[in-house]
């Protein structure tokens, strides 16, 4: 249908598509090996609570059960590998104690899926109930611990200041905001608020399938996961094999959203049962049982405080906080404040304080989810910025422009000493404002509220940092060393022309849903010359892909793009040289374009891709000396994170009488640089869209006093459905970066980090005549009522 | 149990537990693995299939109780090569990231668009609410099901609607 | 997502489905499953016996029986509220019917399904009491009648006796003058999902002022209630703006509200005045 594909800017199909619109996707669980055995997990009732003795007898007499396992079985093995090994690391079982509720405590393996359950019931657990600590502050105060035995709840606290002693040298701004808050021109804006914890909820549930095999001693392992690659090495660590004896596929994963960034002990469980039982054994996920399975995420509270004068200058911004770590420290856990904290101060070139301190609860873990700490420091920054706005009576769209970083400004240096590649803060919210007629909406608000009726604009500004870099900071904690990797933020691409002048591309991420096959076939096609439909793009598959470190903090295009770019330049430099011995032309000269290569200024002059390969695979055809083959690999390790930022903006309208809120539009301009599909970077911000949103009305993982989930289904978890949301309109500026050659930055997380506090500034500015000043999320009906109703006293 | 049924017009059959669900017996017994499973209480969709026309969500029906029913599922949507127009328009208008839930929510958009050729945005909204999608904010699947009613109605679809004003590109 | 083992009859008549559910005090009846099925996967309730009377003949249809509409037990919530006898004759049951779940949902779950299972936050149930329709119970020992006013029990719990099936809810039809109405705030906002509260309201108009009314709520307590008080100050009112605001303000009177995820008591109570004055308009206008 096509021959060579803009790199920058087409649109086209997506290769991913034909399989799944057809039913043929496979996912994990869609993969069935002959003999393979199925799991299931006996998890615990009580968040904590001692185990006197687990009693395996009865369910493994059942017919069909094949095995059952505990603690006792797989302490050998160690505790789950984590990342950044701060606090608790979580057994493989409950290894005498369980410290959240629907902790694993026993696995069944049975003949098939309702066997196993029905045995899990048999496993009998004598339990000794423990006081549980599940609210924050109270596990701050630490009366009772989370784990008994230990000194505090609280691992660590992050400083913005000396978040990262020895590297960076950093001004403590406190001592001069508290001068600042005595000056007689200042107000100060302080608001606690809440981040609630989220349940990431991609639609596939996780599933892991391994198969050890002992002639070969070798293991073939197939995960729902974002991270192939580490996830072979943690297996690979934990069972001492070498690395390149196992082999990870992550085949079609349905939604990662940073859920399916860790290492997860059914993981481990699943390859030790095949391994044990010398027979495949799979894991499958229920949505319920997802709730303690896989990580959660956001979960803090905090007090942001912005010190500044009246007519709108920020002489200072302080965040005090808390982040929920859940019971046990798994991949990142406690750096997730950190990745807060890069982003911190927003668009603003202003001086900050903030501080974080990581609390253990009896909950399940807390760890990356769509934005991972970003999401959380956004909202905080964007709620107390209108909330000054308010106290001056300045408009919010202008208080933000007065204290934006400046074009000029860039390469901009943040509060904690990061460098931001390239950034037009005000051009972005300017092209907002414009779109949206934006005095317009404000009259329109008027005319309504003299009416009677609550409609709200909420505007927010946001500042994304993607595909950390450089690859330094992969010592901070953010590569997988833990999992026997030596780690840097590199990309891995490789190119191969086939012989019958196909291209293969085999890249090192772990997609879920995110179009790596037509975006890397658009770079490849567009470098080549070699259609878009010849090309075909293989991911998440450790025996294929030299090095990968996955798909997580929006990294993959400008990473393993710019990978795969480099790679398809070497190709080409090779390919140039076949072309100019076949045309008796200069390598300069040599041009790729439609199928084929052609020497400049006579696209006569030309041969296909075919005949290029078929000479460069006999080395007697070509060049003297030429090595035969025609493939590269690169690694690409950038100078920098990429830094993209956007402003959005909502409109809704409250019914007063219930509190409903109704979005009734949603606008976002967003700047990643270069897009290399629109359509699908298109995408990307309408899923963040949605999932911020997600987090401004519904969801909300609800824990009650003695640590039971209470909203651990979907029907008492809510996600968006599509009634729920409005289409949404979107617009760019283009601000390239330098970091990579394609001028490209990331985009997966930044309508999530954009989104949720736009939509609780528009509620709140629905009802500021009622003197509501601030709603805690979700702003589910009775919430928005009770505000609507407090604030009248 | 003995169950038979007709099956994207196969004539099919097993023996199953009364307990086993439909779309367990689809995707392991007819290893038709096309209908997913996103959770056990109704909400999400991905399950959902045609039986004797109607959608429904296959994880809540017994295999038994569809015994002499006539099944549609994802794979039988195409008519040989030739898409079905719900799936050239997720195609054609990005509908889709992840795929998971989408086999679930073209079951729907077809049952929708065999009841209402000219569904307005808020009729499709609603049709698919039991289908929960956490990739796409549904704004490119309620494109993809105008894209596929404006094919079955013979007319042309509208343009897509993502945004090329990009400014230039260095 | 994997229920416990049970015995499955697939009965081909209700006597056979009736002297099942006689011998075995275990069993379970079931219609579209919509709301067995999921109770089940989650191993929440695990019948030893599930009754499927799904293929019987004769139970799936809505007859007009002159001053009611007759609605048998596997007619489905889409049937009902796309019947154009139910939309014009019990408006408050299409309605609720076409707001019960989604479209899957509705296309498996039956209206008489909904109404024994009395769930505290469905539609249907609201519905059925302001309209005053009649269950009809029949078991192996015979049949009876039960007024939806003594029907709905407790949470999850209706009048019906284990051996009992409703095979049959009447639903009296709105006359010359009356009109009918349902409305809820669903848990996601709008009208989606289950109802953090919603109320029916049947509404007859006699020369400018309200002859009879009867509303119900949904959602805010252990069991859909009538709210008396609503009718009691409506009726012999012109149905003003004020008439009904103070009519509303009565809606949780005997009623015993509780506090849930969704909601506060005083919450609840709150929306039920809302919704009982928004149903009680909107009957009213159908009624002119």
């Amino acid at each position: 249908m096509t021959t060579s594909i803009s790199a920058m800017g087409g649109i086209v199909r997506r290769k991913e598509d034909p399989a799944l619109i057809a039913g043929q996707g496979k996912y994990v669980d869609d993969i069935r090996l002959n003999g393979e055995a199925v799991t299931a997990f006996v998890r615990s009732p009580f968040a904590h609570a001692r185990i006197n003795s687990i009693d395996t007898s009865a369910a493994a007499a059942m017919p069909g059960v094949v095995a059952v396992y505990t603690i006792d079985d797989v302490r050998h093995l160690g505790p789950v590998l984590a990342q950044v090994p701060v606090g608790v690391m979580r057994p493989l079982l409950a290894d005498g104690a369980v410290h959240h509720a629907g902790e694993a405590v026993a696995m069944v393996v049975a003949e098939n899926s309702y066997v196993a359950r029905d045995a899990a019931e048999a496993v009998m657990v004598d339990y000794e109930p423990l006081p549980a600590v599940v609210d924050m502050k109270a596990a701050v105060a630490g009366a009772t611990k989370v784990h008994e035995g230990s000194e505090s709840n609280v691992l660590v606290t992050w400083f913005s200041h000396d978040w990262w002693p020895g590297v960076f040298e950093l001004v403590d701004h406190r001592p001069a905001i508290a001068e600042a808050k005595e000056r007689d021109d200042v107000v100060v804006v302080s608001q606690e608020m809440t981040n609630q914890r989220l349940i990431p909820t991609a639609i596939e549930p996780r599933a892991v399938l391994a198969d050890w095999n002992h002639g070969y001693n070798r293991v073939n392992l197939w995960s729902s996961t974002q991270m192939p690659h580490a996830l072979a090495g943690a297996v690979a660590k934990t069972f001492g094999l070498p690395s390149n004896e196992v082999h990870v596929v992550a085949p079609e994963v349905g939604g990662g959203f940073g859920a399916k960034l860790n290492i997860y002990p059914d993981e481990i469980l699943t390859v030790f049962a095949s391994k044990a039982l010398d027979r495949p054994v799979r894991w499958t996920e229920t949505r319920r049982e997802a709730a303690f399975s896989t990580i959660q995420g956001r979960g803090w509270v905090a007090t942001a405080t912005i010190t500044g004068t009246k007519d709108g200058k920020i002489l200072g911004y302080e965040l005090d906080g808390i982040a929920d770590m859940g019971a046990y420290s798994q991949n990142f856990t406690v750096a997730i404040p950190v990745l807060g904290l890069f982003v911190a101060q927003g668009q603003y070139d202003i001086p900050l304080a903030w501080q974080v301190s990581c609390v253990q609860t009896n909950t399940q873990t807390t760890d990356a989810y769509r934005g991972a700490g970003r999401p959380e420091a956004s909202y905080y920054i964007e709620r107390i910025i209108d909330m000054y706005a308010a106290a001056i009576d300045m408009d919010p769209a202008d208080v933000r422009r007065k204290n934006f970083f400046k074009k000029e400004d860039f390469p901009a240096t943040t509060a904690i000493g990061l460098t931001m590649d390239s950034g037009d803060y005000e051009r972005n919210l300017d092209t907002l404002i414009a779109d949206v007629d934006y005095a317009g909406l404000r009259a329109m608000q008027a005319a309504a509220r003299a009416e009677g009726r609550y409609v709200g604009i909420g505007l927010s500004t946001y500042v994304e940092v993607c595909g950390f870099a450089p690859s330094v900071l992969a010592e901070f904690g953010f590569g997988w060393d833990a999992y026997g990797m030596p780690t840097s933020f590199s990309g891995s691409g490789l190119v191969r022309v086939n012989p019958d002048g196909s291209a293969t591309v085999i890249i090192g991420t772990g997609p879920s849903g995110q179009g790596h096959q037509t975006t890397w076939a658009q770079v490849v096609s567009d470098r080549l010359g070699i259609d878009y439909d010849s090309v075909r793009v293989t991911h998440g598959n450790t025996a294929e892909s030299p090095t990968g470190v996955g798909t997580f903090g929006s990294r993959s295009a400008a990473v393993d793009g710019a990978a795969t770019y480099e790679a398809a330049e070497k190709v080409g430099g090779k390919a140039a040289d076949i072309v100019a011995h076949m045309l008796e032309a200069s390598a300069e000269d040599i041009r790729f374009a439609d199928g084929g290569a052609h020497v400049a200024g006579s696209p006569g002059h030309k041969v296909t891709w075919a005949e290029i390969a078929e000479v460069a695979y006999k080395p007697h055809k070509g060049p003297d000396g030429m090595e035969a083959g025609l493939e590269a690999h690169a690694v690409f390790s950038p100078g920098n994170a990429t830094w993209p930022f956007g402003s959005h903006l909502a409109v809704v309208e409250v019914d007063p009488d219930t509190g409903n809120v109704e979005i009734q539009r949603y606008v976002g301009i967003d700047d990643c640089g270069n897009r290399i599909n629109p359509m699908i970077v298109d995408g990307q911000i309408h899923g963040g869209i949605a999932q911020g949103i997600g987090q401004a009305m519904f969801e909300d993982a609800i824990y009650d006093a003695e640590g039971n989930l209470l909203s651990g289904s979907l029907i008492d978890y809510p996600i968006p459905a599509a009634g729920d949301l409005p289409a949404f309109e979107l617009g760019w500026t283009n601000t390239p970066t330098d970091v990579n050659p394609m001028g490209v930055k990331g985009i997966g997380e930044a309508g999530t980090i954009g989104s949720a506090q736009t939509i609780v500034n528009a509620v709140v500015d629905a009802l500021a005549p009622l003197g509501v000043k601030h709603i805690d999320m979700p702003l589910r009906p009775r919430r928005v009522w009770d505000a609507i109703q407090k604030a009248r006293g | 149990m003995h169950v038979a049924m007709t099956v994207n017009g196969r004539e099919v059959s097993g023996d199953v537990e009364p307990r086993t669900l439909l779309v367990h017996f689809i995707r392991e017994n007819l290893r038709l693995t096309g209908t997913h499973v996103g959770c056990e209480t109704s909400y999400c969709g991905a399950c959902t299939i045609q039986v004797d026309g109607a959608a429904v969500k296959s994880c809540t029906m017994l295999a038994v109780q569809a015994d002499g029913a006539t099944i549609r599922t994802v794979e039988g949507l195409a008519d040989g090569d030739q898409l079905h127009a719900v799936q050239e328009g997720f195609w054609e208008r990005h509908g889709l990231q992840c795929g998971f839930c989408t086999p679930g929510m073209l079951m729907s958009a077809a049952s929708l668009l065999e009841q209402n050729a000219s569904p307005s945005e808020d009729e499709i909204r609603h049709a698919i609410e039991g289908n929960l999608c956490r990739c796409t904010g549904y704004h490119n699947i309620v494109r993809s099901i105008e894209y596929a009613a404006s094919k079955l109605r013979g007319e042309e679809p509208a343009p897509p609607d993502w945004t090329m004003d990009f400014e230039g590109v260095s | 997502m994997y229920p416990r083992s049970f015995e499955y009859l697939a009965a081909t008549s209700l006597d056979e489905a009736l002297a099942a559910l006689a011998d075995n005090p275990d069993a379970k009846v079931m219609t579209g499953g919509m709301s067995l099925i999921p109770l089940m996967k989650l191993r929440l309730f695990s019948p030893s016996l599930v009754v499927d009377i799904g293929r019987v003949p004769g139970l799936d249809a809505i007859d007009d029986a002159g001053d009611h509409l007759a609605i048998g037990a596997l007619v489905r919530h889409a049937t009902t509220a796309s019947s154009e006898a139910v939309q014009s004759g019990a408006a408050a049951l299409a309605q609720a019917a076409a707001l019960t779940g989604d479209v899957q949902v509705r296309n498996r779950g039956t209206t008489c399904g909904a109404l024994a299972h009395a769930d505290i936050a469905a539609d249907q149930t609201a519905a059925a009491l302001a309209l005053g329709a009649t269950m009809v119970a029949r078991s192996s020992s015979g049949e009876r009648t039960i007024a939806a006013d003594d029907f709905f029990v407790d949470t999850l719990t209706s009048a019906l006796q284990p051996d009992e099936i409703l095979v049959e809810v009447r639903v009296p039809k709105t006359g010359a003058g009356s009109g009918s109405a349902y409305g809820k705030l669903g848990r996601r906002g709008g009208q989606s999902d289950y109802a953090v509260a919603g109320a029916a309201a049947v509404v007859t108009m006699d020369g400018g002022s309200v002859a009879a009314a009867r509303v119900a709520l949904t959602g805010v307590g252990t069991k859909p209630s009538l709210a008396a008080g609503v009718a009691e100050a409506l009726v012999g009112t012109d149905g003003s703006e004020a008439a009904v605001a103070a009519a509303a303000a009565r809606a949780t009177e005997g009623v015993t509200v509780l506090e849930d995820l969704y909601g506060s008591e005083e919450y609840k109570a709150h929306l039920a005045q809302v919704y009982a004055g928004r149903a009680v308009t909107a009957a009213m206008a159908a009624a002119s």
